[in-house]
């Protein structure tokens, strides 16, 4: 990529010297930081992937690139134009892949960054907001962040209405799930262990993000212990002897039932092990945004058959209508339903 | 120095045989004794047992490989750096002197990114170790020296270096989600998805390479001398050293490429044996394997038991063996020469 050498000379001068021009509009992200409202913002930095998809389902027109390039079998469930445009790096997240020139050489109104609102990324969010002098907003991915995640972007990049509608949408779904299972007490709902690696013996603990959808609807066996991802020995799972198994490791689903290791497990045993979809976006895990919304439709279904009547494959086309702006067809869906890559 | 050879290997029999007994008692799925021991007893005379077919899962095809598979790991990581001790006169020097980790370490993170399977990554992982000592030693015997195994030892340190920044760039360039965890957890090292299957591929080449370290326990005494003097001996030191190297490398990849990296076993088990035997390898060599196997089996019974979450095997060995390293280095520092000449 050349770097327009003007381009950034003008941005980091603008940066260091004048205290950019008193602005009346600014907005509290999720951070608390306040953030100043870009004039007009036609081109949208993502730092990381969470924050990619969570513009693309709100604005796609505006994404500057990808992380990460979508591979074919994703772009499919994207826009033509906006899932096939370039690898940018990423300024979050583990691992810094961005260079900040070439993020100042795209020339952003805005930086966007969604996920954990920590001090590590609140700091880093203020380092580059006075490097570069480009507004970086920091919202929250998790679940009931969502909503005012979706706000806060609407008032940022001037889409106030499209923002709250999708925050509706979104506070609708979670709302209407968790209510269907907020009847069921805690300890009589199914226990659920969360199964990922080639062998599946890599897990989420408690108050995980990777375990946030199924905490929210079931026990989580490992959640005894709170933490991040952890791997635990066979034994551990077999004394615990999960219900259910979701997982999102195609070679482990496709392994488990004829392992005769795995085969004492109660969920083994009542082939009640469901590998995750994962087309565009991963339904349950990852990235940690607003793709797993429809993951709680999946698991709703899995978990309480009874309590959630609807046709997973009408609420899959919605899903993908509304936040991906496409609609997938019967063969599509099969596709995605079936969780391979 | 001498010390009596019976009672040190006793004494080495003694830990593994304590440690069978722990690691297959304890655990987190709960065997009682009695369960136990039919189990077993049933499967050695053939008959059904009374046990829970659970129980008798844990026990036959969950706990028991991996009892199996942490001794062999211990034994062969105990034996190659014994062995690598005495070629490279150096106290210091653990299996993966020559690149054996790093390169199995690549291999491995390579299958990661490239989402094969378990035995794809173990394939990988496998070769890699070979690749990377057969590189060292290419690379050291192109470059003209007098002292052929410093040159090694040197090329073996710059060939570990590259193929630490591999690694490096394959987990920077990772899916951070989903590999990037994956690779961190397979680098701290874990026998946690051991299973039966991966026995036979395990056992193959730790049998054949200890094999050959235990037939040539005589002539490692030579080889600990310096290099004019073994020559002097009459001892073809070239083709010995590259015999020596192959072996303790085939059981080095082995086990690294099923329990991912464990580090400090085989550099603490040496100085341990050393202490408990004396430096005669035909001595040591045997004891390390025994005590080598006692020792991990140990460790990898409370890396699986103190937690619901498994503990990394490569954290616990060195937290474990860094004191034992220090407390070895401190009681018997004249063990630490590594020659019979002492």
């Amino acid at each position: 990529m050349i770097l327009d050498r003007r381009t950034l000379l003008v941005q980091l001068a603008a940066a260091m010297l004048a205290p950019r021009a008193a602005r009346a509009a600014t907005v509290t992200d999720g951070a608390g930081r306040s953030v100043p409202v870009p004039p007009r913002v036609e081109r949208v930095f993502p730092a990381g992937p969470p924050a990619a998809i969570f513009l693309y389902t709100l604005a796609p027109e505006l994404l500057l690139g990808w992380p990460r390039a979508n591979r074919p079998q994703e772009r499919e469930f994207l826009l033509p134009d906006v899932g096939g445009r370039p690898e940018v790096g990423r300024i979050t997240g583990r691992g810094n892949t961005a260079n900040l020139e070439v993020v100042l050489a795209l020339k952003p109104d805005l930086i966007l960054d969604v996920g954990s609102v920590n001090p590590t990324y609140v700091s880093l969010a203020d380092r580059v907001q006075q490097q570069t002098g480009i507004p970086y907003a920091l919202l929250d991915g998790r679940f009931d962040g969502i909503p005012l995640a979706y706000r806060t972007l609407g008032d940022l990049i001037g889409r106030r209405e499209q923002g709250e509608a999708l925050a509706r949408n979104a506070e609708d779904t979670v709302k209407t799930i968790t209510g269907r299972v907020g009847a069921i007490p805690p300890e009589r709902r199914p226990r659920v262990y969360y199964a990922r690696g080639p062998r599946g013996l890599e897990t989420g603990l408690g108050g995980s993000i990777n375990v946030e959808t199924i905490e929210l609807l079931a026990q989580n066996v490992a959640g005894g212990t709170r933490g991040g991802l952890a791997n635990v020995s066979l034994e551990q799972v077999l004394l615990w002897n999960p219900d259910v198994i979701i997982t999102i490791d195609q070679d482990f689903a496709a392994t488990v039932f004829s392992d005769r290791t795995w085969a004492p497990v109660a969920a083994v045993h009542a082939r009640r092990v469901h590998l995750s979809p994962k087309l565009p976006f991963g339904w349950v895990d990852f990235p940690p945004t607003v793709n797993r919304l429809i993951g709680l439709w999946w698991l709703g279904k899995i978990l309480y058959p009874e309590l959630f009547p609807e046709d997973l494959r009408k609420l899959t086309r919605e899903f993908y209508a509304r936040y991906y702006h496409v609609t997938p067809d019967a063969a599509q869906i099969d596709r995605v339903l079936a969780g391979r890559d | 120095m001498t010390r009596a050879f019976l009672p040190g290997l006793t004494v080495a029999l003694g830990v593994l045989a304590l440690g069978l007994l722990v690691a297959f008692t304890v655990g987190r799925y709960p065997v009682s004794l009695t369960e136990l021991v039919d189990v077993l007893l049933a499967r050695l005379t053939g008959r059904p047992s009374g046990a829970p077919a659970a129980v008798e899962n844990v026990v036959l095809l969950v706990r028991g490989p991996r009892v199996i598979a942490a001794v062999m790991v211990g034994a062969a990581l105990a034996v190659a750096g014994t062995a690598f001790q005495g070629l490279f006169r150096n106290p210091l020097v653990s299996p993966d002197i020559l690149g054996a980790s790093s390169g199995a370490a690549l291999g491995a993170v390579l299958g990661i990114y490239f989402t094969l399977g378990v035995i794809g990554i173990e394939v990988l992982a496998f070769a890699g170790g070979l690749i990377a000592v057969a590189a060292v030693y290419v690379i050291g015997s192109l470059l003209q020296s007098r002292d052929p195994i410093l040159v090694l030892v040197l090329t073996g340190v710059v060939v570990g270096a590259l193929l630490g920044a591999g690694v490096g760039l394959v987990k920077y360039l990772a899916d951070p989600y989903n590999q990037l965890p994956a690779m961190t957890f397979w680098l701290l090292g874990s026998l946690a998805a051991t299973t039966v299957s991966d026995l036979v591929p395990l056992t193959v080449p730790i049998v054949l390479g200890t094999a050959v370290l235990v037939a040539l326990r005589w002539r490692l005494n030579v080889m600990s001398l310096p290099e004019d003097e073994a020559r002097a001996l009459g001892v073809a030191t070239g083709p010995l050293r590259i015999a020596i190297v192959t072996a303790a490398t085939l059981v080095t990849s082995a086990s690294v490429a099923t329990s991912g990296i464990i580090g400090w076993v085989g550099l603490v088990v040496p100085h341990l044996a050393r202490a408990l035997v004396g430096p005669d390898f035909p001595r040591l060599i045997p004891t390390a394997a025994v005590l080598g196997g006692g020792y991990l089996l140990l460790i990898d019974t409370l890396a699986r038991t103190a937690a619901p979450v498994e503990i990394p095997l490569g954290i616990l060995t060195a937290v474990i063996g860094t004191p034992f390293l220090h407390l070895a280095a401190g009681r018997h520092a004249a063990d630490l020469v590594v020659s019979t000449r002492s």
